[in-house]
């Protein structure tokens, strides 16, 4: 059976992550399980957690009054969640459902917070790591504003 | 006659032969999505079959109103069918629409290249289709369900816009109940009733855990999204030649002539509208072209 350290290193996400860096970060972390239609958080919570996802599914959603949730994006098993741990002022900007079952690894934004202010080392490799996250969501997000599915000749 | 004239002769027979359209009868018509819909053809005497390769197209001709390029999305397996998924784009495919059971529907080709299926045996396939690109992929995959034991993996990605824009709803459920075939659909949008996937379909190369050395990827869609879905392909390692896409330009003869389809020193209708992805990954950036 794997521990969270083993869990971790050998996650896509922190793929070649030096192991005191990894011993660090599993300092910060726990197992979570969200049952499904439970929200793992709302627009506008503290964003002390982010996740990676074991197994499951979760929507990303925007609130519409009186017309329920808009999902604009899923994530499913090996995906991380969640950024906003890292930029002031740490709230969420949206909700978070379990679709299904869902099985994650969350960490203590706070605590690795201070872990790499006090060894950049490892805020930096974070940073670079989040930072490929954000263009992966970035890009794809953009990708989805094109709505290149849409009728080509009216 | 010299041998000039006499080459201009027979160019004179094949040219006029292909303008001319043979005439099919609609067996079926089955609506996909509210812009979207499939018929079902087959000669008017119901005595020849018709050969296609996946991958190829026709020219549909509507009288008195105009010709346009469809895929064929059938099975090959199937001659007696010939089956076309057509959106409704503009007046033809409207006209099209239009037409009831029994009509006649005038039809030219098989025309095109196709599909490297038979070369792609022994390999992983990724699929990846975007809207109405599932139609021209959908021959590969009867094809393939056909012929499983000469594939490896099989990862079918479809992408669209909203739920109520899947094409072939029933199938993509067979699909899904089957060990044999990894079938992910993704929407770019959805309400909470939706229990799929939300996000583009690049997303969902991560999920085709397919051997890089050993496959093939057949992607068809919107040129934007093949742009991006190769780059994301070769992430992943898998090399530009084993990629192949399908691309789209002003068809309007189906044989090479008029030269509408032109797209650099290529004739789409002719040389393509399948191309190895190593050929074209050059041009397909390009803004001029």
């Amino acid at each position: 059976m794997k521990n969270l350290e083993s869990y971790l290193a050998e996650h896509p996400f922190l793929k070649g992550m030096e192991k005191k860096h990894i011993e660090l970060i599993v300092g910060c972390a726990k197992n979570v399980r969200i049952n499904p239609g439970e929200y793992l958080f709302h627009e506008g919570d503290e964003a002390d957690l982010f996740y990676f996802i074991r197994e499951g599914k979760l929507a990303m959603e925007v609130f519409r009054p009186n017309k329920g949730g808009i999902v604009f994006n899923t994530l499913g098993d090996n995906d991380v969640l969640g950024w906003s741990w890292l930029v002031a002022p740490y709230f969420r900007h949206f909700d978070c459902r379990a679709m299904e079952v869902t099985r994650a690894i969350a960490l203590d934004g706070n605590c690795l917070r201070k872990k790499c202010d006090e060894d950049h080392e490892l805020g930096y490799d974070m940073m670079k790591r989040f930072v490929n996250l954000m263009e992966d969501e970035l890009m794809a997000l953009r990708l989805q504003l094109l709505d290149i599915y849409d009728t080509p000749i009216k | 006659m010299t041998l000039l004239s006499n080459n201009k002769q027979i160019e004179t027979q094949i040219t006029t032969s292909a303008f001319i359209p043979e005439m099919f009868v609609i067996n079926r018509i089955r609506k996909e999505t509210e812009d979207t819909f499939t018929i079902e053809l087959a000669v008017e005497d119901g005595t020849t079959s018709f050969d296609f390769k996946p991958g190829q197209f026709n020219m549909l001709y509507v009288h008195g109103c105009g010709e346009v390029p469809i895929s064929i999305s059938g099975s090959p397996d199937r001659p007696d069918k010939l089956v076309h998924t057509i959106r409704m784009v503009g007046d033809v495919t409207r006209a099209i629409r239009r037409l009831k059971v029994g009509d006649m529907l005038g039809v030219r080709g098989p025309y095109g290249s196709y599909w490297p299926i038979d070369k792609s045996e022994g390999k992983d396939i990724v699929i990846v289709a975007g809207g109405i690109g599932l139609a021209p992929v959908r021959p590969i995959v009867y094809h393939i369900l056909n012929n499983r034991e000469k594939y490896k993996r099989i990862s079918i990605l479809y992408g669209t816009r909203t739920p109520s824009d899947i094409i072939y709803q029933k199938e993509l459920e067979s699909l899904r109940g089957r060990f044999d075939v990894d079938l992910y659909v993704t929407v770019d949008r959805a309400d909470q009733k939706w229990m799929g996937n939300v996000g583009v379909v690049t997303t969902l190369i991560k999920n085709s855990n397919f051997d890089p050395t050993n496959t093939t990827a057949f992607l068809c869609g919107p040129e934007i999204m093949m742009r991006y879905t190769a780059v994301a392909l070769q992430q992943q390692e898998l090399a530009p030649e084993n990629i192949f896409v399908s691309l789209e330009r002003n068809m309007k003869c189906g044989v090479g002539l008029c030269g509408h389809c032109q797209y650099t020193g290529k004739i789409i209708c002719k040389d393509g509208p399948v191309f190895n992805y190593d050929l074209v990954k050059d041009l397909i950036n390009k803004r001029e072209i």
